[in-house]
């Protein structure tokens, strides 16, 4: 793939490919540069123009971090191209850093010869101070191995934005949109669905908008007639070729969100949402607090324990229950989610993954949760766990949880990650008629064949009726007790406690068999190596994979979904492979479970720094197994 | 139900709530008095078994739900007050009934407790104050009197007890009343409890005949009742004890300390208690400071006041909670389709070269 970084030539047709196929920006500033927002906005215009697209938001966990420090860096990584793209790039091609401790921080994942672009206003003595510099490397030429352009942003911004009057940090705060501006003019971007973003975002305050909309156009100005052409090109990435249809761009926390509202309307229920405020998963209760048109009830509980409680009473009540939370919360959840599997009500909970232990990185991503998803609570308590595997696949995957919750009378456990909840894709909008419906039955009548009611006699999934509280002449009582198998009444004896771990272990075994065989994502079904993986490792999985074939390894992509129970055919497809690597953002659970349940010799590839698999890493390992 | 409803009545009888579970309780237990209790007002406030659940947590007191002939759900540990929240939520219909115990509702669940009073979800609760751990076998509780000797403070507790309605009033509860397990008016206060709309927390002393035997003996032993118990009824004289007990009492404000003082009630020609010429105070149901003050009477100086201590209803949670809900959905079309195409979308055409 020819980049930026393949050197000027590559990108003004000095060689044979005209144009790079793929482009990796990353925006790098203080947390309160808007370096976020300076990311969105340049995804939606990349978007816009037809890319695909995936982006990486790194952020320090605190909110306000001190100004110009090295760990109140905020960053945002886009990769977009006209090839298919499945993560946000490796290295950089392109870094845009807005003040010392951006560059100091970022700098080193650049790709040698590709191009920073520096804010040389920033880069005074204070700031370098903070970023522990002692010579200004703008100036000391420890920057050569890469193409370095450095003009004072700030004062140019401060320029363009002087006609509207605005104080020196109202006016300093534009920075971003200028940066945004000389982007937007390097990619070949249309700026009118900023300038339109803009002054929508600053209805009340028209100013702003004019001043903002001032700076993008002095940037994009900036790009046009900057006598210094140097690096600074302006290059058109082409449109990737992708399904026709009507696209869009979400993140992860937005698609399970409207996935959740997707499976409770082809459950054909009301939804009830019990959450805690945390890092990361917060989002989904947002976004689902102001989708109450589509019967969503939203709750924003005491505490992690509240939140689960108050979703299982609604699943009581008749409503699907749901619960988000990130591994903290999760843990704190563990004793309720027992109770949901021995009463056997339906739950959605999802696990938004971060590092851990205990606080950990509640901003940095990982895998390091699915021993406490699979096995993570006290007694013999199975229950169906499915990890997305990209923002868009988040959608499915919520769906697909709600499915199982019901259809089953169980809690599911959704997993996803810091990663994938806050990265953007573009997504080509389902349509909801394309989705088979699941509608909940409710228990009317007494269900005995002595006209007795029996809330624990089961179906041929191995589900007990759902009866709703509420329902008349259906009285019943249930708790975390064990129970006698047809009656539910507490029952202690031995022979119960047996059947009844029995059939719910039976009953979550069971939902294999209503999932699709797993599928070899990309490969032969047999070979020499297969690269076995879960959740967001599957960009750079499946990149490195396809990288390795071209080089004619034998190699195949298993990514698995239903992490579990595992696909019914998983056993025989690893079978017909030499090796089996498992990467993993964590020091390999996956892996563990594989081992455990086929005996086979799976190799672990773990990482745990709170940054996602590059291609490159996982190419290597590739390479190694088969060397 | 929801605030304005009146309540619908449903003819059962005290056998239609029992259920065919065999009770568990120790012999002698004071929940079976109050289950009785429960199961004979619920007929008297035309309860449909249907329509009603009950929600436990763990301990004695909360296996009470698998006694009642209604829907029952025995939960976890100190959190049945957030399943009863999201219940309520799912379904205001349902008329819920939240059984806890010292230990559940003040201990391990104590946060639960504050945040369904001060949300005010429509419910009761009741909370059985044995002040000791049972069906753990004996420890101390949060309840538990300073000095209790018990399996874990053999040389007695140290820690200061709770006293869960100045807790509840403390976390904005609107509804405070107290009561014990064999009273005769523990079906009063049950039915004031539910009269109520909003949470209604009710606080019974019960006896745990195994490992805090007749603990409330003090109060409620025949032969000191009288001069230990101060009834309280709404508009009526804080009055307590007899000629034949050893004197009327009564309770009055002291305007110096602004605090609560028992005064000797002498009586009128006829016989009456001349309260008035004691200066007794009357008992105003909606009176905050006075039911901060007689849920914090120290006992033995002072009576116990059991009884409705405080009812002043406001709007429920889950009324106010659904009629926002209902307001954001009001003019609004749940097309799906149409959510999952919002926002900045284009359209890709036949050919890459040619997006539209």
């Amino acid at each position: 793939m020819a980049t930026l970084a393949d050197g000027p030539d590559a990108l003004t047709g000095g060689k044979e490919t005209p144009a790079p196929e793929a482009v990796v920006v990353r925006f790098a500033g203080d947390s309160g540069d808007g370096m976020q927002l300076t990311g969105g906005q340049f995804t939606l215009s990349t978007a816009l123009s037809g890319n695909d697209l995936a982006t990486f938001p790194d952020f320090p966990a605190e909110i306000r971090a001190p100004q110009g420090t090295l760990f109140g860096v905020s960053a945002f990584q886009i990769n977009f191209g006209s090839t298919e793209i499945d993560t946000a790039g490796d290295q950089p091609d392109v870094l845009v850093a807005m003040n010392p401790a951006a560059l100091k921080t970022n700098v080193g994942a650049l790709k040698i010869g590709g191009l920073i672009i520096a804010d040389s206003g920033e880069f005074n003595k204070r700031n370098l101070e903070k970023a522990k510099y002692e010579v200004n490397p703008l100036e000391d030429g420890s920057l050569e191995k890469w193409q370095l352009l450095a003009f004072d942003i700030s004062a140019l911004t401060l320029e363009a934005v002087k006609p509207f009057g605005l104080g020196n940090k109202e006016a300093l705060r534009c920075k971003n949109m200028w940066t945004l501006g000389l982007a937007l003019w390097m990619f070949d971007r249309d700026r009118q669905p900023l300038v339109d973003w803009l002054n929508a975002k600053f209805k009340k305050s028209p100013v702003l908008a004019e001043a903002n909309i001032a700076a993008l156009n002095a940037g994009h100005a900036y790009g046009e007639t900057a006598e210094l052409a140097g690096p600074l090109k302006q290059y058109h990435i082409a449109p990737v070729e992708s399904e026709p249809g009507l696209y869009r761009t979400v993140t992860g926390a937005e698609a399970i969100s409207l996935g959740l509202v997707a499976g409770a309307q082809l459950a054909d229920l009301p939804m009830f949402f019990g959450g805690y405020p945390i890092t990361p998963a917060s989002a989904i209760l947002h976004n689902l607090a102001r989708l109450k048109e589509f019967g969503v009830t939203t709750f924003q509980a005491e505490d992690e324990i509240a939140a689960i409680a108050s979703a299982i009473g609604a699943s009581y009540a008749g409503q699907l229950g749901v619960t988000s939370s990130s591994g903290p919360g999760i843990a704190l959840k563990g004793e309720a989610m027992g109770l949901a599997i021995m009463t056997e009500l339906p739950l959605v909970i999802v696990n938004s993954q971060r590092g851990g232990p205990s606080t950990g990185l509640p901003t940095k991503t990982e895998q390091s949760d699915l021993y406490q998803a699979i096995y993570g609570r006290n007694g013999d308590a199975p229950m169906p766990v499915i990890a997305a595997r990209s923002p868009s696949d988040c959608f499915e995957c919520a769906i697909e949880a709600c499915r199982i919750a019901v259809e089953y009378m169980t809690p599911v456990m959704l997993l996803t990650d810091g990663y994938i909840g806050n990265a953007a894709e573009p997504w080509k909008v389902p349509d909801p008629e394309s989705f088979k419906p699941f509608p909940a039955k409710f228990l009317s009548e007494k269900n005995g064949p002595n006209g007795e009611l029996l809330p624990f006699a089961r179906d041929e999934k191995g589900a007990r009726p759902w009866i709703k509280a509420g329902t008349p002449g259906l009285m019943h009582r249930i708790g975390g007790i064990e129970k006698n198998p047809g009656t539910g009444n507490i029952d202690y004896s031995p022979s119960s406690h047996q059947t009844m771990t029995d059939a719910r272990k039976a009953k979550v075994d069971g939902v294999a068999n209503g999932t699709p065989a797993q599928e070899v994502t990309l490969g032969e079904t047999t070979g020499k190596l297969a690269v076995v993986g879960w959740g967001s490792t599957y960009g750079p999985i499946h990149q490195a994979v396809r990288r390795a074939r071209r080089k004619g390894l034998s190699v195949s992509q298993i990514h698995v979904r239903h992490v579990w129970p595992l696909p019914t055919n998983l056993g025989e497809l690893l079978k017909g492979y030499d090796k089996i690597l498992v990467p993993e953002m964590n020091t390999g659970q996956f892996k563990t479970v594989l081992r455990d349940q086929y005996l086979v010799d799976a190799q672990p590839l773990n990482k745990t720094s709170g940054q996602p698999f590059t291609i490159a890493e996982i190419e290597a390992a590739i390479e190694a197994a088969l060397a | 139900m929801n605030d304005m409803t009146p309540i619908e009545k449903f003819q059962t009888t005290i056998k239609d709530w029992e259920t065919d579970q065999e009770v568990r309780w120790c012999p002698g237990c004071g929940d079976y008095a109050i289950l009785k209790a429960v199961q004979r007002v619920l007929p008297e406030i035309g309860a449909d078994p249907s329509k009603t659940v009950f929600v436990s947590g763990i301990g004695c007191s909360s296996r009470f739900p698998y006694y009642v002939e209604s829907y029952g759900f025995h939960t976890i540990h100190g959190r049945a007050p957030a399943f009863a929240t999201g219940i309520k939520l799912a379904n205001p219909e349902l008329d819920v009934w939240l059984v806890t115990g010292d230990g559940d509702g003040m201990s391990i669940g104590g946060n639960h407790t504050m945040h369904i009073l001060r949300r005010n979800v429509n419910t009761q609760i009741l909370l059985f104050n044995n002040e000791i751990y049972g069906l753990t076998k004996g420890q101390y509780s949060p309840t538990s009197r300073e000095g209790t000797n018990s399996p874990t403070s053999p040389l007695g507790s140290v820690d200061r007890p709770a006293l869960p309605c100045a807790f509840a009033l403390g976390s904005g509860a609107r509804f405070i009343a107290r009561a014990y397990d064999v009273s005769k008016d523990l079906g009063s206060v049950l039915k004031a409890a539910h009269a109520h709309q909003g949470a209604a927390f009710v606080e019974i002393f019960q006896n745990c005949i195994v490992y805090n035997k007749d603990r409330f003996d003090d109060f409620t032993a025949k032969g000191v009742a009288d001069q230990n118990q101060l009834w309280v009824k709404d508009g009526e004289p804080m009055l307590f004890g007899s000629v034949k007990s050893g004197g009327v009492k009564g309770i009055t404000l002291d305007m110096d300390t602004l605090s609560l003082k028992v005064v000797d009630v002498a009586a009128k020609e006829d016989g009456t208690p001349d309260w008035q010429a004691a200066g007794v105070i009357v008992h105003n149901v909606k009176n905050r400071a006075i039911a901060h003050m007689l849920v914090e009477m120290p006992f033995g100086p002072f009576p116990m006041a059991l009884g409705v201590i405080y009812d002043d209803p406001r709007p429920t949670y889950e009324s106010t909670a659904l009629a926002q809900d209902e307001q954001a959905r009001a003019g609004k079309e749940a097309n799906l389709a149409k959510l999952l195409g919002k926002g900045q979308t284009w359209t890709v055409g036949n050919t890459a070269a040619d997006p539209i």
